[in-house]
């Protein structure tokens, strides 16, 4: 495999409904700030990019088949080789792997991601019911298809297993809203307080209209390049380009009907599941413990595939302990009970203790004042941007998002795009963004790192 | 005047998003055609599905006869609550069981919103059922239970299905209650 190098991105702001534009001009939008950012301009990109990979979820919001290929003719770039990807929530981190794999394998030297939702061409309980049959239409959708209600579940398991409380899942939505705050291109930058999480109105008991994420128009971008690439790009504009390289992408799948979800044994987990920085005697007494207890894997508490994914990509990029060896992860946190569950999965604390994780402040910025007392200081900031909650998620283009901001992020140029300094992570060396569909059907985890 | 054969002009009709004025330049100048604000129209859309329930038929057959069917693989006895065709580990195919309509709540929310189908229904309580000897879970509604009063202690509750007297061949035939 070679080297894949992501070189630059681009966002639309993302909006409850962006009437102005079409699908394919949102996209252009992102694709227009991705390459002048580059120092390129459309005539001298395309000569040099071999082709690219398109992402969006859902034909039903769109109501047009093929939309993929109406973004590649509006952006210019037919008769370049693309396909289109779907994979749920998860399309747009499926969307920058094909491209890395494009990349990676030697088929392309210069690949164009890029990705979009119009979420607001129906009413928000109809685009409920398209994302609903995302779940079994023969068994899960007819008994009353709503993914919030499908998370409440998953998390009320969580709260009887591990003790997990709708207070610590709110500390999730104040981070990522105030983070948000800071982000031009994010949905909702809003101040709010624990208490005001909870007073929002109730969707699906335990969570709250502030513990879920909000439908999108959204556009991303972002461009990937083998070390060829980078050179022919900087020839062509002439400057240097910093070197962030996806250094390992890993991706897991379960069961569509969260019902069917196993529950596997203590010794199956410890053989397949358990991250290598877990395991010690006293991580797997833990874990046995929890086993005596009643606790089974992954039920519907836990996210296996995201569990696999970040396996995966933690072998691939050389990473042994995720918390203390990645600066940064943006991850899908549609709900703040998914961003808790998924601190699991990833390894950033073990299965159980993301409720005590998310209250502790160790995910959370630096140097920001989030109004809550937080008992230690950040380690990995998660979801400096806002994160779906506070930015939005139009699904195609969310997942690229992710990646855009880490670039950024890694390149030190957040104050730059953000037009404010607060959400640079200081130091920043290596990130991993997280993109998750369904109940946990297909999770994507890439990591990003500065070459130095 | 004799109308022609193959008529040169279509017919005017009413139906349709009209709107009989649309603000315009009058003249040469385009330009400020860059700051018109857009036009927004409403597109029906509607179908209907003819969906098989393939293999899992016999499911919703025994609903409709008041028989909770659950799916076995035959040589590891691993059960699945909610029916599957073939078994995910020997990749072999099940067998119909019949088990008895009771279990217990594994998980469970209550959905104060929903999506545009089921918004009537609100609030509406979901739950996942567990049932003893079978490997996976079911989903279903709960009912008798006040939505208001959600709390996590109903998790292991004791629950007793009841059956649609008129089914309507959806999961829905069947649906839970507390057994105590």
């Amino acid at each position: 495999m070679r080297t894949v190098y992501a070189v630059s991105g681009g966002v639309s702001k993302f909006a409850k409904s962006r009437p102005d534009k079409t699908f394919p001009a949102l996209v252009k939008e992102a694709y227009d700030y991705a390459i002048a950012d580059l120092g390129l301009e459309h005539p001298q990109f395309r000569e040099l990019v071999d082709g690219t990979v398109a992402s969006y979820f859902s034909d039903h919001f769109t109501r047009q088949l093929m939309a993929a290929i109406m973004v590649q003719d509006y952006l210019g770039l037919c008769p370049k080789p693309s396909h289109r990807v779907e994979g749920g929530g998860a399309t747009g981190g499926i969307c920058f792997q094909e491209g890395w794999k494009a990349v990676a394998s030697g088929y392309m030297d210069i690949c164009l991601c890029y990705g979009f939702e119009t979420m607001s061409h129906v009413q928000t309980w109809k685009g409920n019911e398209f994302i609903a049959l995302a779940s079994d239409v023969s068994f899960d959708y007819p008994v009353g298809g709503f993914y919030s209600g499908y998370y409440a579940m998953m998390v009320t398991r969580h709260m009887k297993e591990f003790g997990t409380t709708v207070e610590q899942m709110a500390h999730v939505s104040v981070k990522n809203h105030m983070n948000a705050y800071y982000n031009p291109y994010a949905q909702k930058r809003q101040k709010l307080s624990i208490a005001d999480v909870r007073a929002a109105p109730m969707v699906a008991w335990p969570l709250t209209r502030l513990d879920i994420c909000v439908m999108s128009d959204g556009a991303a971008c972002t461009i990937l390049c083998s070390e060829e690439g980078l050179t022919k790009l900087e020839k062509a504009s002439g400057k240097r380009i910093p070197r962030i390289k996806v250094s390992g992408i890993g991706r897991g799948t379960d069961a569509m009907r969260m019902a069917d979800r196993p529950h596997q044994s203590y010794d199956d987990f410890l053989k397949r599941n358990l991250l290598p920085h877990e395991d010690t005697p006293e991580t797997r007494q833990y874990y046995k413990d929890l086993w005596d207890r009643g606790f089974r894997y992954p039920g519907v508490h836990s996210f296996r595939a995201g569990r696999m994914a970040s396996k995966e990509a933690y072998k691939n990029a050389g990473i042994y302990d995720p918390l203390t060896e990645i600066d940064f992860v943006e991850l899908h946190d549609a709900y703040t009970s998914s961003e808790i569950q998924t601190y699991e999965d990833m390894g950033l604390c073990r299965y159980g203790e993301g409720g005590p994780f998310a209250a502790s402040g160790k995910a959370f910025m630096p140097g920001i004042d989030y109004g809550l007392d937080l008992p230690e200081q950040p380690v990995c900031p998660v979801n400096p941007s806002g994160g779906l909650i506070a930015c939005g998620h139009p699904v195609g283009a969310t997942g690229l998002m992710q990646a855009v901001f880490a670039i950024w992020q890694l390149q030190g140029t957040i104050a730059k795009h953000f037009g404010a300094p607060e959400l640079q992570v200081p130091h920043a060396k290596r990130g991993a963004i997280h993109s998750h569909a369904g109940t946990g059907t297909y999770v994507t985890v890439s990591i990003l790192e500065k070459e130095e | 005047m004799a109308e022609k054969k193959f008529p040169t002009k279509i017919e005017e009709t009413l139906e349709g998003s009209i709107l009989f004025n649309v603000p315009f330049p009058t003249g040469d100048d385009l330009s400020s055609l860059k700051e018109m604000a857009p036009i927004i129209i409403k597109q029906p859309y509607s179908i209907e599905y003819i969906h098989s329930y393939g293999q899992d038929s016999p499911f919703f057959a025994g609903l409709a006869n008041r028989r909770f069917l659950v799916t076995r693989e035959p040589d590891t006895g691993y059960t699945y609550g909610t029916p599957r065709g073939h078994d995910m580990y020997t990749g072999k195919e099940t067998e119909w069981v019949e088990i008895p309509c009771e279990g217990r709540l594994h998980a469970f929310t209550v959905c104060h919103f929903g999506s545009e189908e089921f918004l009537p229904e609100c609030p509406y309580v979901l739950g996942l059922i567990e049932f003893e000897g079978v490997n996976t879970l079911f989903l279903a509604r709960i009912v008798g239970l006040d939505p208001a009063e959600a709390s996590e202690k109903w998790i292991g509750m004791k629950l007793k299905g009841r059956f649609r007297r008129w089914s309507k061949f959806k999961p829905t035939d069947v649906y839970f209650y507390p057994a105590e």
